[in-house]
């Protein structure tokens, strides 16, 4: 096999979420009215990015072997926060954004600190912390309101050069910034261990705590990104459960759909982009062939049976039947 | 023993102990690790060689005794550390990350850093550079470690080892998974180790490999370490020796002559087959037998039984039961008549029992279908039922009610074997029944078994003990890789046949002296 | 390991044997319903009329339907995400049935329920044959059943209101003072006792939670009672959100909700290992009552909802780590 093909191997997770991303959007593209223009382009991505953040958060930690259900709830509470403290000039907005951001990161450390020294079940320690989050943020936003520096905002989800969507080209510099390197970390790669095999990765001194330690903290960080990008779309804090939990669960079905594994230590953060985006589109798909709305809901419900369904595929080349059981 | 002109150890054991449970693994043992030195290591199954490797690696921390590294006592507590002093360990079980690719495996305990980076051009040159001392350039550092057959994910395993530049490697059957190309390879780059200086340890069952690099050899037996001496100066026939010992502990039933029926026999299997782990394997058991299986392990005595109780899917072959062809699709098929068979699995922690649930619980649990009528259960059945086990096997135990997990190993094999007896089986399958379990309680399974065969049952008997198996049953097949390489009756079930038949050499072969 | 278990049974076999038989997880739970009931008595005295005790029981009826389903689930070592919506569909299929004459009126109920064994037979055969991890599977069938129900409500103006007999069985009194949705819980409590403890279904849940292996290598038919244990999770779900359509008069959107994060934790709380294996009803029924005493007492005390939802999420991470936590250093 030649170099490519071991990187192909190496993304397949990767390029099957971009694949079915892309196949959606075509279509998608093809059947809207105005087609393939800049305003068609900056909608979708404006609407895809808030889900991508989470996904992306939600993936750090899937790769672990664990799971956060607070993601959404992270979000809500870092999206009150910002349309308390975002405002006034340069430096406030800046101060505003770097405590937002740390806000999302403590979120996680918490979550991490649960589940890695406390020793408790991911599922049920991120739904309680999950409680706390949304708690904090109806605290700071008991009625939807506030305001955010409109200034950046729009530098944030508008276009630039006139085509191209800012969003997306502040998601690209997330990748760059942040998860490339953690990739590329001692600590990234120790989150892959434990969550691949974590008595292997014990047998060969890997540094497991801190690999992933280091995923729910970023993971927290990246969910605060959404929350902030929450606030640029809409001008206003709003500390909605079912919004909450909405974003919780499509960031458990983009990062499923972006062939980031539930059973740890394979994917990428970029998959989970791709599935956020296709997750997106589904919901969008209907618009565009000019069906009733209401049928939206259903059919992304009916498509990410069939996907998540695609995998199991593969247990027909299961010989042994002990192999079921992992 | 040891010969004038060897170096000052690299390494050291000193009395050193290790226990699981109420079993000893380890008993006083001592080691002398030279450098520049091949050391192979011999034992039978259970002679206590892999919990010396894993002390030396740090996996497992010592009861008692010292260890001592150029002459200083050392303490490892976990691989990480013992790994930090040099000394590097390839695994039987595989330590490696089934999703990274090879090169991060190779570099995994300490990956070469840029920027707080790591540094995949630097990982990319290390990975190649380790693959190439092993003698693996075929494989691509790129490729995911849990895409590669078993035989390239040992060479890795190999490589990855090399790759921290030890002073000691050890490798535990590092060939067993290997090809006879890559046991050259692997030979040629562990004689280059040598002459660099390092201490290596090598445990085989393979004599002619052993004949082949040992510089100096010790045996093991129940944990002990019986005798160390320069390699060449022992026959084969003497090591054998040396690993049997003749200490006999266990006494068994006498066995009953089998009078051949001219019915058909309970259970037969024909030219049955699976992938490529087992190759037409054919045999048959009669009403009140008892088969063994012998062989190195991992030669495809488990996945027979699984087979048998229809756990593989798409074998091929026939199997039979009293003469007629059947189709075992699953244990729920298999434990039902008219089969009537049961499985006492390999593993009873996590494959025989529910280690948290009751005693009770476990013991009805495969014969729950039993004991109940329209899905509910009829408590009284089931208590007398379990009376009827408990006092049958004398399962020794502070009440039903106790999680089965407070028993002792050997009261928890008996709770396995009784909750397949609740059934009334006419097929039992056993694989390696008595694997950590007391001497008292193996006397009392080898007379149960002889009492179901009396009473009609056809019995499989996979051991890795071979007094269990020349003491037990009527006839033994001893399997290697995948096929039956030898059958063996009555008489001529000695240690040395089964011996000399699963290291595949030839009994009386005195000539190759190692 | 094996040690410090025998000193923990020895230690118990000291305490009388009631208590030695209790899960200590169920005697904390109880522990706390008590502590909560006292430090509301504190406040105001109302908090142990017989009244209002009635009145939290009947409002944790609707959670403890939920629960039992959810625990069965749990104890297999799955999730049931599809809680939501399938309560949702359920309570929206009865109302509309009940507006066909009288006929349907007797069919709302079992109609309701129907629809939840659809969604758990869909849940389970994902789960069981095709693997699928559960939380995903069960997240997709959540999203199906809202998509349905999107589908359904938005078409037309559906009857929502539900009929007689769903709000009789939800408000009304068979026994003069005592609700009838506690006498349900109650009826469906000790079904899922017997299920549980008496039969071999339930002893095979147990089994599979704690060894999937071993129980199939008994010949359990371990697909099958994965399979009914989804089955049972969704009728109870929908069932739930019939009770609690009659109880609000009406099946509205979103009215499930509010139900899946509670009963998980409902089910955690009463000391049943989300891993699986582990856990006695008896447990289940005193997170119920603590989770709804717990929310009632915050509401009642004018504790706004954001201090409620900190309350709460704190309370749980501090129980858990009180007794659900993982043992040291695998």
């Amino acid at each position: 096999m030649s170099e490519w093909r071991y990187w192909l191997n190496e993304q397949r997770g990767t390029l099957t979420g971009l694949a079915i991303f892309l196949v959606m959007f075509v279509i998608y593209v093809a059947n809207h009215p105005a087609g393939f223009t800049a305003n068609v382009v900056h909608t979708a991505a404006n609407k895809g990015v808030l889900l991508a953040f989470v996904a992306m958060a939600q993936a750090l930690v899937v790769i672990t072997a664990g799971i956060d259900l607070s993601v959404g709830m992270i979000l809500v509470l870092t999206n009150c926060l910002a349309s308390w403290i975002v405002v006034g000039g340069a430096v406030p907005t800046a101060l505003g954004v770097v405590a937002v951001l740390s806000t999302g990161v403590l979120c996680g450390a918490i979550n991490g600190i649960l589940v890695i020294y406390g020793r408790l079940q991911p599922i049920v320690a991120t739904i309680a912390t999950g409680a706390v989050y949304f708690g904090l943020a109806l605290l700071l936003r008991p009625f939807p309101g506030g305001s955010v520096n409109e200034d950046l905002a729009d530098a944030l989800t508008g276009r630039l050069f006139g085509v191209i969507p800012s969003s997306l080209v502040a998601l690209a510099a997330v990748v760059v910034l942040i998860w490339l390197p953690f990739r590329r970390s001692v600590a990234g790669r120790a989150a892959y261990a434990a969550g691949s095999s974590e008595s292997a990765a014990f047998m060969s001194g890997v540094p497991i705590r801190r690999g992933k330690f280091a995923a729910y903290l970023l993971g927290g960080l990246l969910a605060g990104m959404g929350g902030l990008f929450l606030t640029f779309f809409t001008y206003t804090g709003e500390a909605a459960y079912a919004s909450g939990s909405a974003y919780t669960l499509w960031s458990i079905a983009a990062v499923v759909l972006g062939g980031v594994s539930l059973y740890g230590g394979r994917g990428s953060a970029v998959g989970a982009i791709f599935g956020a985006f296709a997750a997106r589109t589904t919901g969008d798909m209907l618009f565009a062939f000019d069906v009733d709305p209401l049928w939206q809901p259903l059919l992304q419900g009916v498509v990410l049976m069939i996907a998540v369904s695609i995998g199991s595929l593969a247990l027909l080349r299961v010989r042994n039947r002990l192999d079921w059981f992992r | 023993m040891t010969p004038a002109e060897t170096p000052p150890p690299l390494f050291r054991m000193e009395g050193v102990s290790k226990r699981y449970g109420g079993v000893r693994a380890l008993e006083k043992a001592q080691l002398e690790v030279a450098p520049g030195r091949i050391h192979a290591i011999l034992g039978e199954n259970g002679a206590g060689k892999s919990t010396l490797i894993k002390i030396m690696a740090g996996v497992v921390a010592p009861d008692e005794g010292r260890i001592l590294l150029d002459g200083q006592e050392v303490t490892f507590r976990s691989p990480a550390e013992a790994a930090a002093a040099g000394i590097a360990c390839v695994f039987q079980e595989l330590s490696l990350i089934p999703d990274l690719s090879v090169a991060d495996n190779i570099v995994l305990s300490n990956p070469p850093r840029r920027f707080g980076m790591i540094d995949r051009g630097a990982q990319r040159a290390l990975a190649e550079e380790a693959l190439a001392r092993a003698g693996a350039e075929d494989i691509h550092p790129r490729a995911a470690v849990k895409d590669l057959p078993l035989s390239r994910r040992q060479m890795v395993e190999i490589a990855k080892a090399l790759a921290s530049k030890p002073r000691a490697l050890i490798l535990d059957e590092a060939t067993s998974a290997l090809t006879a190309a890559d046991v050259a390879k692997v030979f040629a780059v562990l004689k280059r180790l040598r002459e660099e200086g390092l201490a290596l340890l090598y445990i085989s069952h393979r004599m002619h490999e052993i004949a082949e690099l040992a510089d100096t050899c010790t045996v093991f037996r129940n944990g002990r370490n019986v005798a160390t001496f320069t390699a060449g100066s022992r026959s084969n026939s003497e090591i054998i020796e040396m690993m049997i010992g003749r200490e006999y502990s266990n006494v068994f039933p006498p066995r009953q002559p089998v009078a051949k029926p001219a019915k058909a026999p309970v259970l037969e299997c024909r030219n049955l087959g699976w992938t490529d782990r087992l190759r037409e394997i054919s045999f048959s058991v009669g009403e009140g037998e008892v088969v063994g299986l012998g062989g190195l392990e991992g030669q495809g005595q488990r996945l027979l039984l699984l087979a048998l109780f229809g756990v593989l899917r798409g074998t091929t072959g026939s199997v039979l039961v009293d003469g007629s062809p059947v189709t075992i699709s699953g244990p729920a098929v298999a434990r039902k008549p008219p089969l009537a068979m049961a499985l006492i699995p390999e593993d009873r922690k996590t494959e025989g029992l529910m280690l948290p649930m009751t005693v009770r619980e476990n013991l009805s649990f495969a014969a729950l279908d039993r004991v109940s009528r329209g899905g509910v259960i009829d408590r009284t059945k089931e208590e007398q039922l379990i009376d009827d086990m408990v006092r049958l096997l004398e399962i020794k135990t502070a009440g039903l009610d106790i999680p089965v997990g407070t028993l002792s190993g050997g009261n928890q094999q008996k709770v396995v074997i009784a909750k397949w007896l609740m059934r009334k089986p006419r097929i039992i399958l056993l694989n390696d029944p008595t694997r950590g379990i007391d001497v008292g309680t193996k006397q009392e399974l080898y007379q149960l078994l002889r009492r179901l065969a009396q009473a009609g049952a056809a019995i499989v008997f996979y051991s890795t003990d071979y007094d269990e198996l020349i003491g037990c049953c009527d006839r033994v097949l001893v399997l290697y890789d995948g096929r039956v390489v030898r059958e063996l009756e009555g008489d001529t079930i000695s240690e040395r046949a089964l011996i000399a038949s699963a290291l595949n050499v030839e009994a009386g072969q005195e000539g190759s002296a190692i | 390991m094996s040690e410090t278990s025998e000193n923990h049974v020895s230690m118990r076999t000291r305490l009388p044997s009631f208590i030695r038989r209790a899960d200590p997880a169920v005697l904390t739970a109880f522990g706390c319903i008590l502590l909560l009931l006292f430090l509301g008595s504190l406040y105001s005295s109302n908090f142990l009329s017989p009244d209002y005790l009635l009145q939290q029981l009947k409002v944790a009826s609707f959670l403890g339907v939920v629960a039992a389903g959810m625990m069965v689930v749990i104890l297999l070592g799955h999730i049931d995400l599809s809680v939501p919506w399938v309560m949702t569909a359920g309570a929206m299929m009865a109302c509309a049935v009940a507006g066909f004459g009288n006929t349907g009126s007797v069919a709302a109920i079992p109609v309701g329920i129907l629809c939840g064994v659809a969604f758990g037979l869909l849940n389970g055969i994902g789960v069981a044959y095709l693997r699928i991890p559960s939380m995903i599977v069960t997240l997709a069938s959540n999203v199906v059943a809202q998509g349905l129900m999107v589908v359904y409500t938005g078409g037309f103006s559906p009857q929502d209101s539900a009929p007689p007999a769903v709000r009789w069985l939800a408000t009304g009194a068979v026994v003069p003072g005592l609700p009838n949705a506690i006498l349900v819980w109650l009826a469906i409590s000790a079904a899922m006792v017997f299920l549980l403890t008496r039969t071999a279904f339930g002893r095979a849940v147990y089994g599979i939670g704690n060894s999937e292996r071993a129980a199939f290598l008994s010949g359990v038919a371990t697909r099958s009672v994965v399979m009914i244990a989804f089955v049972v999770s969704g009728a109870l779900s929908a069932f739930g959100g019939v009770l609690l359509a009659g109880y609000a008069s009406k099946a509205a959107q979103a009215m499930g909700d509010a139900y899946l994060l509670p009963s998980i934790a409902a089910v955690v709380l009463g000391g049943t290992s989300i891993l699986g294996g582990r856990g006695s009803y008896l447990g289940t029924v005193a997170g119920v009552i603590l989770i709804t005493l717990l929310q009632s007492i915050l509401s009642v005390m004018q504790m706004p909802e954001a201090g409620r939802q900190i309350v709460y999420g704190v309370v749980i991470i501090a129980m858990l780590l009180l007794y659900g936590r993982a043992p040291p250093n695998r």
